[in-house]
């Protein structure tokens, strides 16, 4: 295989491994709240930043990357208490639009505190380099990422798929009121979900900060990616994510490299396909 | 009935007579808010009345502007500035509505998005379009027995389409056509099994809405003279949902009120403040939470939570 075709492959997985991250909080916020959350990209716009004032106080990018995620996890759980908690007997696109309102507030307000301009964020220290792997020149962050992103998927499945807490959010999100019947405080289990999305979405922000600097509007610049992973991979799916994520990526960076005058065009085709051939997307449960 | 007609009728008047008595830059937005208030209305068709939330309505009001910025380049007539553009965007409805209307609720959304984004992306990277630059310095149109170049003249041709558009959108909300959207609104399911053809009856609905979102895009790129790849950028589309439901989904004038919210807010509140996004943001968080009938719907009393 070329080196160059090489390294593109493995960018390809860094941002997939990235919109992994970012997709899986927003799917499993679906999956048990059935809220398609567009604030999504705003709390990893919020991690980006609050890791940028966290590495800035501590000079440490392993704290930041420890507490930033609970910030946001924090501010996520202020929002599902005070504003989405009151409109779930409502029709389910009100909150989706409530969502929307918090892409401005939450943009503004970084726009105020943090000023409005590109601010870059050091490596850490130990992946400030690059290496080469088979004649390929990668920056070693990109190869932390990877292997991160790989190691988080699978402490995620087993977080849900083998603890008492992800048995509860499966049944959650099968059956959210038929869990809260069956003695679970099912209002606690849609916050502590909702701040875990978020505090995904705030991870994925630190870790996209070396790669893509932080600048307000990166909320709304990644949301659409993270949405297309979601619906190609299936609403409230983890294996869907994981899959889509890796697709979209990968679509995203050959696209650049081989098809510059229409890549961005590549995702929205690969997302209208998969919508008109499987409304579902591929890991969904089917549609009623 | 009359009252509210009487009071519309009052309204346009006064819109008219407005360029008398004001300068150029509080007229200037006056026009802004008809442009949107019309590309609110279409959206409100979809969205009030057949119940259909669409995140990607700024498809049609981008390509309403693209052909209207080609078309005028070519030859600057009322054919260009209207019927083309409208026309174009109608078609686009009718292809996008055929696959889009196949699902339902998030993932109408989705889809719509989707579609939308796509001509965002195709729009942002062909030359043909401007790139990212967009098409710039189109002539406005020549209208028999207007001086549409000037500032005021201009005002009397907008208010005649808008209001015109207006009228046409409320007599289709009002026939039995509309009525029936109402219905598919509260029970589709019900809808079909008395055996309308919801599927038609949706379809129809996107296109019209799609017809005139394409007008407004046109009248957009005539206001301004130009035009750029963020018309079709889903925040568009976000950004008529927040005029809808600021003003008040189903209501048809609720809309042109939101729109007015809107850009005053973002004029007025941003020649004081740059933080107008966040006091949009937090405006529009409390209408969803307290007002989720908008201003319309507060007027009329429906103020507080609503399960």
């Amino acid at each position: 295989m070329p080196a160059d075709l090489f390294a593109q492959a493995l960018n390809g997985l860094a941002y997939g491994v990235l919109l992994f991250l970012l997709s899986v909080g927003l799917t499993l916020i679906f999956g048990m709240l059935d809220v398609v959350n567009l604030a999504h990209g705003s709390f990893y716009m919020l991690g980006a930043y609050a890791g940028l004032s966290l590495i800035a106080g501590t000079g440490n990018f392993w704290l930041a990357l420890l507490l930033a995620p609970l910030v946001v996890g924090l501010i996520g759980a202020l929002v599902e208490v005070s504003c989405l908690r009151p409109l779930y007997r409502r029709p389910p696109l009100d909150q989706v639009l409530l969502t929307f309102g918090f892409i401005y507030l939450f943009e503004d307000l970084v726009k105020w505190i943090w000023g409005g301009r590109i601010r870059s964020i050091a490596p850490p220290d130990l992946f400030s380099g690059s290496v080469s792997v088979w004649g390929a020149i990668i920056p070693s962050y990109r190869l932390f990422v990877i292997v991160f992103g790989l190691v988080m998927a699978v402490m995620l499945w087993l977080l849900i798929e083998r603890t008492r807490l992800g048995a509860i959010i499966r049944a959650g999100v099968f059956d959210a009121e038929m869990t809260g019947g069956l003695g679970i405080n099912i209002k606690l289990v849609f916050t502590t979900v909702f701040a875990f999305g978020a505090a995904l979405g705030g991870l994925s922000g630190v870790i996209a900060g070396p790669i893509q600097s932080a600048y307000p509007s990166m909320g709304v610049a990644i949301l659409i990616p993270a949405l297309i992973v979601v619906v190609v991979g299936g609403l409230g799916s983890l294996k869907g994510s994981l899959v889509g994520s890796l697709v979209i990526g990968q679509a995203e960076t050959f696209g650049k490299a081989w098809l510059p005058d229409s890549s961005m065009l590549i995702i929205y085709v690969v997302m209208a396909t998969v919508m008109l051939l499987r409304p579902q997307g591929l890991f969904g449960r089917p549609l009623k | 009935m009359t009252r509210r007609l009487l009071g519309s009728a009052l309204v346009v008047v006064a819109v008219a007579l407005f360029p008398l008595s004001a300068g150029n830059y509080p007229v200037k937005l006056l026009q802004e808010i008809l442009i949107w208030g019309l590309f609110a209305m279409s959206l409100d068709l979809l969205m009030g009345y057949a119940g259909m939330v669409s995140f990607g309505h700024a498809a049609f009001f981008g390509i309403g502007g693209y052909v209207a910025a080609l078309a005028l380049a070519k030859s600057p007539g009322l054919v260009s500035a209207l019927v083309l553009p409208a026309l174009a965007a109608g078609l686009a409805a009718l292809v996008i509505g055929f696959f889009s209307i196949r699902v339902s609720g998030v993932y109408f959304i989705m889809l719509t998005l989707a579609f939308s984004q796509m001509f965002y992306a195709y729009a942002f990277q062909v030359s043909w379009l401007g790139a990212e630059d967009g098409l710039v310095g189109i002539p406005r149109p020549v209208v028999p027995g207007a001086n549409v170049s000037s500032l005021r003249g201009f005002h009397g041709y907008l208010l005649v389409v808008v209001t015109l558009s207006a009228l046409v959108l409320w007599r289709i909300v009002r026939s039995p056509f509309g009525h029936v959207l109402r219905g598919i609104h509260e029970n589709e399911a019900r809808m079909e099994a008395v055996g309308y053809a919801v599927d038609r009856y949706k379809l129809l609905a996107f296109v019209i809405a799609g017809v005139f979102a394409g007008l407004a895009g046109s009248l957009y790129v005539q206001f301004n003279g130009s035009i750029g790849p963020d018309a079709f950028f889903w925040k568009t589309s976000g950004e008529a949902l927040l005029m809808v439901i600021i003003g008040g989904t189903g209501t048809l004038g609720g809309p042109v009120l939101g729109a007015a919210a809107f850009i005053l807010l973002q004029s007025l509140v941003s020649t004081y403040t740059e933080r107008w996004m966040l006091i949009l943001g937090g405006t529009f968080i409390l209408f969803v939470l307290f007002a989720p009938g908008g201003i319309v719907g507060a007027l009329r009393g429906r103020v507080g939570l609503r399960a």
